[in-house]
């Protein structure tokens, strides 16, 4: 292979074979015990502590940590599973620079925040890698719950509803559960296979069958599924994505940001993938930030992210922006597509300037052209394939409580449903309540056993 | 530059930090290196009596205690007086003394407890060039089964016989250097002064056990899956060897009988501690072991611009704050103050809250938005949030000025009372008309 970065059009290879390699290898590495141990000193075990707080599975951090100090850190890890199952994962993605590691009061006092995500993977990581599940599932109930979506939200949901004893089957539509943590995450925040490893493990609470390739609406009916289950959990996710709906958008080359994603996911060889020389990226979120970034990685020689408001607006957190610039990732901010120009494939995106006034977004005379010859969208998915007779309010399954839709007896939780930003924790959180909920319903004595641990 | 020149019974130093008797000062490349390094004297490590050297275990000998950060806070050791021969030590002496004539050069003795052996040992030692002596009667483990060190620094009567027989055959100065591990200093202290010792060094280590080894269920340091217990010293001892030193230097017997301070002098802010309550000198070990011989130097910068800024002489330094060191019965129960929470420099963390809530005497408010707020009317002042505080100076305690009434017990502050003419305390003196 000849190629490098200046190669002009979307091509593999562009550099060399170890790069790729350094490129996408774990984003942050593991803590050693000495590195956590220095790590967790730090932490000032607060009163009610505001880390807490901010974090939406309510992790008791300040005793996780104090555990990781005294030198007990798979009891950490328990203190962690026990409110999130898939802490592992968490301690990965989260953007703690905006949940626990911002209120923090070390970054209040010196800017520099207890590092909480590490300190969590060190301690989930070093119990999984014992192959330790920490939870025994009750005694059965005779109940089945149907989860649709073995994503975040479907997998926590399925494993609290295992641990109180009920038969859970999970239908995905997918060849591989792990919803967006399989085929939705930048490689190098979940390397090593990470995300089959943790449902893997999570499974061992056993009462848990996934039924892949099963997607709702297509290959099974919802009221089929009440039918035959005491309750269903929806976690589908939004599988739809946005459309620019400008002029060209059709154009060879311009691709959904998420299928780019999953695709380097599930790559084996990155190195194979062909990639822009000349990347533009749409969006502002995470989605974006993770293309661009990995755009980079792959080997273009230009990458701008392009979004629509002003940068205060991005949904990306600073500490994302800044790993996508120093990645060499150019950011645009109050510029709009207005069209795709090339002949066949896409050569350059025209953009206008917006004006975020009173009566909203509108665009400005003023335009310019960005050289591109591959062009990510990444302005958001929608909720798609949601089942008929759900209620549904600002795009999403109108949920209350804790996950109860519309219908009795269905529930949903994680990015399809509303409430909570769309977060794997979020949605973690959610599935959690859900099963907490429809436990509740199921058991019909108003007991809500706690998890056990062993 | 203040100046630090010290002179501690008549023994001249360019500063008062001397390397306390112990592993850094047991043989000339130490203490050549100390010396280079900056150190004002030294106390070689223990010699004891001609003959077959003692031996030392071949496994740990130290244990130890540790803060955040791993901050070593104590230390504990098993190891014997020096297990070198007693010529080449002395040699050794001769030969350190010789090249650095304006340095302290101290030798620690322990011997039986006979006249023989001490009168003995006084004279081979006569020649080296050395400043003085301290006689070991300090260390608590090992020595201590065999008659010497704290077996004879527990009982007064030996002090004051084995310092007679020093002060007997040697015109060097006698420095006696005391146990902790007994229940009150002030005999020991005396008994020394009755003997004739021209000064006093405290505190030895404190019989201590660090930790236990919970695989194997023996206390640490573990030999052989057995352990002993050691001798502790380091931060964690200052506390109580500052009450020691203080006691001496207060005491109508031992009042002006010069000190020599030891017990985790760390900083110079330590040592200059140790000299307000009496003591002439500072003696180091632990720091020293734990960071090197270099940080002498901090504490020479530093207790010179402490002395310059107070405008102050070394000789002012000590014993300044002997006479604020009164017994309890004489505080003053009109000092009323009450804790105040900065809110600027305030983290929220809580831990005050926490405390007072939980331990003390619920008197800080948590209000929204983790606010946190001294309730006067319960503030009994007793400054745990203070001290549980994770940023320094951010809570105070702020006095109450007199005629203020304080919320809690709606009293007005008076004067200066204590407790001996107080109403509730049945041995009241009556206030004088």
């Amino acid at each position: 292979m000849t190629n490098s970065q200046l190669t002009p059009g979307v091509v593999p290879g562009r550099l060399p074979t170890a790069a790729y390699d350094q490129n996408f290898a774990d984003h942050t590495p593991p803590l050693d015990r000495h590195e956590a141990t220095v790590a967790a000193d730090r932490c000032y075990f607060c009163y009610d502590a505001p880390c807490v707080t901010a974090c939406p599975t309510s992790i008791d951090i300040p005793l996780f940590i104090r555990q990781i100090s005294t030198g007990t850190p798979d009891a950490a890890a328990r203190t962690i599973f026990a409110q999130n199952i898939l802490g592992g994962m968490c301690a990965r993605v989260c953007p703690t620079e905006t949940l626990c590691e911002e209120v923090c009061v070390r970054e209040v006092a010196e800017g520099k925040p207890v590092e909480i995500g590490r300190l969590q993977r060190f301690a989930t990581d070093g119990l999984m890698a014992k192959g330790i599940h920490p939870f025994r599932r009750a005694a059965a109930t005779g109940r089945t719950v149907a989860v649709v979506g073995a994503g975040p939200a479907g997998l926590a949901c399925a494993h609290r509803l295992a641990m109180h004893g009920h038969d859970v089957v999970i239908y995905d539509a997918r060849s591989k559960p792990g919803g967006l943590n399989e085929f939705g995450i930048a490689s190098y925040k979940a390397t090593d296979d990470f995300a089959q490893a943790e449902v893997n493990w999570l499974l061992q609470i056993g009462g848990i069958r996934i039924e892949q390739g099963r997607a709702l609406g297509r290959d099974m009916a919802l009221a089929d599924m009440q039918a035959s289950h005491d309750a269903v959990f929806l976690g589908i996710g939004l599988a739809g994505v946005n459309a620019l709906r400008v002029a060209g958008e059709d154009k060879h080359g311009v691709r959904d940001a998420v299928d780019f994603i999953a695709e380097l996911r599930q790559a084996r060889d990155v190195s194979a993938l062909p990639i822009g020389r000349d990347v533009v990226v749409i969006g502002g979120g995470m989605t974006a930030v993770d293309a661009a970034v990995q755009s980079r990685l792959l080997g273009a020689e230009t990458v701008t992210i392009v979004y629509r408001r002003g940068q205060d607006r991005m949904s990306a957190s600073g500490y994302e922006q800044d790993h996508a610039t120093k990645a060499g990732v150019r950011i645009v901010t109050n510029a709009a597509p207005v069209q795709v120009l090339g002949n066949g494939a896409v050569t350059d995106v025209e953009f206008a300037y917006t004006v975020d006034g009173p009566s909203g977004l509108t665009l400005g005379a003023e335009r310019f052209r960005l050289k591109a010859d591959q062009v990510f969208k990444a302005i958001g998915q929608t909720l798609s394939g949601a089942p008929e007779g759900l209620a549904v309010e600002g795009g999403k399954i109108a949920v209350m409580g804790a996950g109860r839709t519309s219908v009795p007896g269905i529930w949903a939780g994680g990015d399809c449903a509303t409430g909570g930003d769309d977060l794997t924790v979020t949605a973690v959180a959610q599935g959690r309540d859900a099963a907490e909920d429809i436990h509740f319903v199921l058991s019909g004595d108003g007991q809500i056993a706690h998890p056990t641990g062993v | 530059m203040a100046d630090l020149t010290s002179t501690f019974i008549g023994i001249k130093s360019p500063n008062p930090f001397w390397l306390a008797s112990a592993p850094p000062t047991d043989k000339e490349y130490n203490v050549r290196r100390a010396f280079q390094a900056g150190w004002g004297g030294v106390v070689w490590k223990t010699l004891g009596s001609e003959g077959p050297p003692i031996v030392n275990v071949n496994g740990p000998r130290y244990g130890a205690v540790w803060g955040a950060d791993r901050r070593l806070l104590g230390l504990n050791n098993i190891e014997l007086i020096t297990d070198r021969p007693l010529e080449v030590n002395l040699r050794e002496i001769k030969s350190v003394k010789r090249d650095y004539p304006d340095r302290a050069m101290i030798i620690s003795l322990m011997v039986p407890c006979d006249e023989e052996s001490w009168k003995a040992i006084l004279a081979q030692i006569e020649d080296t060039g050395a400043d003085g002596v301290e006689l070991n009667f300090g260390c608590p483990h090992g020595m201590a089964e065999r008659g010497m060190g704290s077996a004879v620094g527990q009982v007064p009567e030996y002090i004051e016989m084995v310092t007679r027989w020093v002060k007997q055959y040697s015109r060097m100065p006698c420095i006696v250097k005391l146990t902790p591990n007994v229940t009150s200093i002030l005999p020991p202290a005396q008994a020394a002064h009755r003997g004739g010792a021209d000064a006093v060094s405290l505190i030895n280590t404190v019989k201590s056990i660090t930790n236990v080894d919970l695989d194997h269920f023996s206390p640490f340091p573990m030999i052989d899956g057995k352990g002993s217990h050691g001798g502790y010293c380091g931060p964690a001892v200052k506390p109580i060897a500052l009450n020691m030193v203080a006691e001496i230097a207060r005491d109508r017997e031992t009042r002006g009988l010069p000190i020599s301070g030891i017990g985790g002098v760390t900083t110079w802010r330590d040592a200059a501690e140790f000299m307000a309550l009496g003591a002439g000198n500072v003696q180091v070990c632990t720091a020293a072991m734990t960071y090197g011989f270099k940080i002498v130097q901090e504490m020479i910068s530093g207790l010179s611009q402490y002395l310059d800024e107070k405008e102050m002489a070394l000789s002012d330094l000590i014993g300044r704050a002997v006479p604020n060191f009164v017994e309890w019965q004489d505080l003053n129960l009109n000092y009323v103050t009450k804790a105040r929470i900065d809110p600027d420099s305030c983290i929220s963390c809580g831990r005050c809250y926490a405390a007072c809530e939980d331990t003390s005497h619920q008197a800080i408010a948590m209000k929204p938005g983790r606010v946190f707020e001294v309730m006067d009317d319960e503030c009994v002042a007793c400054n745990l949030c203070v001290n549980v505080c994770p940023v320094e100076d951010c809570i105070t305690m702020v006095q109450l000025p007199k005629g203020a009434v304080d919320p809690r017990t709606s009293v007005p502050v008076g004067d200066y009372a204590s407790w001996t003419t107080h109403p509730n305390n049945p041995g009241a003196k009556v206030a004088a008309e």
